[in-house]
C-alpha cells in the first residue's frame, strides 16, 4: 500500500465495467437467438435456450424514449431526465445527464454516448461508479 | 358456438369513484355486489363461482365480501393482475361458467385509494454505510432515479414518446398529450359517477403541475376510492329467465387476457403494445367484428400518455395513425369512434382493481340505451381494455341484445 494508490471505486451495478478498458456495459446474450439481459436468466424469455455468453454493448446510441421526472419518491433528487437509449441494437435503461432537463435540450433520437460519474463515498473511502447517456 | 356457449353480463354496477370517508374497502365492495345482484334479479344463492380483485387489501378480498354480502360455499378466487385485476376477475367468472362448472359468476373489484399519491417508486432509504452489491443488478444503492425511473407516470411517460420517435411528429409532444387529456376531463362533465367532473382547458392542463414530463397532474389516473362487480350468465340459463332480463343483458362477445410476449427491450422499458394488439386482434376474430364496428370504446388511460398508444394498439387508426387519428377529433364523443366518454382514468378515476369491471360498466350502459345525458346514441357494440403493467391486457368486446 502506498499513498500514490488511486482511491478504491467500485460500479453502481454489477452489469457496468470499469476495469477492462473503457467503461462499458456487459449483458448476458443468449447463445440459441441473441437476446440480452442484465440480469440473470434460467432460460431466454425469448427462445427458452439455456446457454448464455457475456456480451459488451456498445457505448454509443440514439435516445429512444424519455421523460423529465420532476415528481418523485421523497430522497429522489428531482429533475432528471429519464430514458431509453438504443445501443447498435440493445436497449438500455438510464439517466440522460451533461445536458439540462427540458424539452428544448432532450431531443427524440439524439445521438448519445455513456458517460460515467461518482455517485457518492462511503465510509471505507471506496467511490461508487454510476453510468448515464450524455448527447454525443 | 352453441347457446349454451354464450355469456351475458346479466347484471352490473359500478359506484360513484370518488373519496368514500365512510366505506372501507369491504364496504365498497359489497355495495357494488348489492347493486349488481339487484340489476340481474338474483341472489347470491344463484352465484355458482365468484372472483374478486383488491390490489391494495391484504388477505382474501373474495372471503371478506362473501361473509358481507353471503356465504354459500361457492369457489371463491382472489385475483391479482396489476391494473388488470378487474378484468381478470371477470375472465375468470366467464372462464368457469364457459367450463360448464355454473350457470351464474360474480366478479368484483374493488379499491381504496384516495390521496395514495405516487404510485411505485418507494421512498429512497439513505445509502448503505458501505457500498455492498445486492439484487439481481449488484445494485450498491437505490436504483429509482439513477438509473431510469420506476414512477408509473414516468413509465407511461416514456411509452407515449416511444410512439412519437418511431413516428415522427413535427408538433410538440406535451401539447398533443394535453388535448388527450382535455377531451376526458371535458367527456367527464356527463358523468356523475366520475370521481372529476370539472372540465379543464388546454391551458389549465398544462399550467398545471409537472410530474413527469409530457404528464402532469390532470394527465395523470386520478388515483380514488371506487367499486364495480358483474353478474354473467350462460346463454341457455338466460333464455330461462324474464323478457326483461333479456333485453337487458349485454353479451360478451369477445373475454380475452394476454401478457406480454417476448421482444427486444420489453425488459427494459414495459411494452404495452404488443400484447394490446394480440388481444385485440383475438378479441375481434372471437367477436367476428371489426375496429370499424365499434360505437364506442373505453382504453386504459392511465395517463394521456397511454392514449394515444393504444388508439393504434387497438387498431382504431391506421397503424402509425394515433396522432393524426386524435386530431380529427374521432375519440371525443361527438367523434367516429368515441373513446373514454366516461372521462376515463384520468377524470373517471383510477380504484385499481375496480377499473377493467368498471370500463365495461360504462360500455353496458350505452348498449342497453341506460346511458342519460352521455348516451352515444344507438349504440349496438362497444370494447373496454385494460392494461396492467408487469403486464396483463384485458379486451373484452360487449353486444347489444338483439331483441
Amino acid at each position: 500500500m502506498t499513498d500514490t494508490q488511486s482511491p478504491a471505486q467500485i460500479p453502481f451495478v454489477d452489469y457496468l465495467v470499469l476495469d477492462d478498458g473503457d467503461p462499458h456495459l456487459v449483458a448476458n446474450e443468449c447463445t440459441g437467438c441473441g437476446a440480452r439481459f442484465f440480469d440473470r436468466r434460467n432460460a431466454c424469455a425469448g427462445c427458452f435456450g439455456t446457454e448464455f455468453g457475456s456480451v459488451d454493448v456498445a457505448t454509443e446510441g440514439v435516445l429512444r424514449s424519455y421523460t423529465i421526472v420532476s415528481f418523485a419518491a421523497p430522497g429522489v433528487d428531482v429533475p432528471f431526465v429519464a430514458g431509453v437509449v438504443d445501443c447498435d441494437g440493445t436497449s438500455v435503461r438510464g439517466n440522460v445527464v451533461g445536458c439540462p432537463p427540458d424539452p428544448d435540450h432532450i431531443k427524440l433520437g439524439m445521438p448519445v454516448k455513456l458517460t460515467t460519474f461518482p455517485i457518492g463515498t462511503d465510509e471505507a473511502g471506496t467511490a461508487a461508479i454510476n453510468f448515464g447517456f450524455e448527447p454525443a | 358456438m352453441s347457446a349454451s356457449d354464450d355469456i351475458w353480463i346479466l347484471g352490473i354496477s359500478m359506484t360513484k369513484f370518488g373519496k368514500h370517508t365512510d366505506k372501507d374497502t369491504v364496504d365498497l365492495g359489497a355495495e357494488a355486489i348489492q347493486d349488481a345482484l339487484a340489476d340481474a334479479g338474483v341472489t347470491m344463492r344463484d352465484i355458482g363461482v365468484f372472483a374478486a380483485g383488491s390490489l391494495m387489501t391484504q388477505g382474501g378480498i373474495a372471503q371478506m365480501l362473501q361473509k358481507q354480502v353471503g356465504q354459500t360455499g361457492i369457489p371463491a378466487y382472489n385475483v391479482s393482475n396489476a391494473c388488470a385485476t378487474g378484468a381478470t376477475a371477470q375472465r375468470t367468472a366467464i372462464m368457469a361458467i364457459k367450463a360448464g362448472e355454473a350457470d351464474y359468476g360474480l366478479a368484483c373489484g374493488v379499491e381504496k385509494l384516495a390521496g395514495a399519491g405516487l404510485l411505485a417508486g418507494a421512498n429512497r432509504s439513505a445509502d448503505n454505510p458501505t457500498w455492498t452489491p445486492k439484487g439481481r443488478f449488484g445494485a450498491v444503492a437505490a436504483v429509482d432515479g439513477r438509473i431510469g425511473t420506476e414512477t408509473m407516470p414516468g413509465v407511461f411517460a416514456q411509452i407515449g414518446m416511444e410512439y412519437l420517435h418511431e413516428h415522427p411528429y413535427d408538433g410538440t409532444p406535451f401539447e398533443l398529450f394535453a388535448k388527450i387529456s382535455e377531451k376526458n376531463h371535458s367527456h367527464s362533465t356527463l358523468n356523475p359517477r366520475a370521481a372529476y367532473t370539472k372540465a379543464m382547458s388546454l391551458e389549465q392542463i398544462m399550467g398545471d403541475v409537472m410530474i413527469a414530463y409530457p404528464n402532469t397532474r390532470p394527465m395523470c389516473s386520478a388515483n380514488c376510492d371506487g367499486a364495480a362487480a358483474a353478474v354473467v350468465v350462460n346463454g341457455a340459463t338466460l333464455k330461462t329467465l324474464s323478457l326483461e332480463q333479456q333485453r337487458r343483458a349485454v353479451k360478451v362477445s369477445a373475454s380475452i387476457l394476454t401478457s406480454d410476449p417476448y421482444e427486444e427491450a420489453c425488459q427494459v422499458l414495459p411494452n404495452v403494445n404488443t400484447l394490446t394488439r394480440n388481444a385485440a386482434q383475438q378479441a375481434y376474430e372471437q367477436a367476428g367484428v371489426g375496429p370499424g364496428d365499434l360505437d364506442l370504446v373505453e382504453l386504459h388511460d392511465c395517463f394521456a400518455t397511454a392514449e394515444l398508444v393504444h388508439y393504434d394498439n387497438l387498431m382504431l387508426c391506421e397503424p402509425g395513425g394515433a396522432v393524426d387519428f386524435f386530431n380529427s377529433g374521432a375519440t371525443w364523443r361527438t367523434g367516429s369512434t368515441p373513446v373514454n366518454v366516461s372521462g376515463g382514468l384520468q377524470s373517471k378515476g383510477h380504484p385499481i382493481a375496480a377499473t377493467g369491471i368498471a370500463n365495461i360498466w360504462e360500455v353496458c350502459q350505452h348498449l342497453r340505451g341506460e346511458g342519460g345525458p352521455r348516451q352515444i346514441e344507438g349504440a349496438k357494440l362497444g370494447l373496454a381494455h385494460v392494461i396492467g403493467l408487469g403486464s396483463a391486457c384485458g379486451v373484452h368486446v360487449l353486444e347489444k341484445a338483439a331483441a
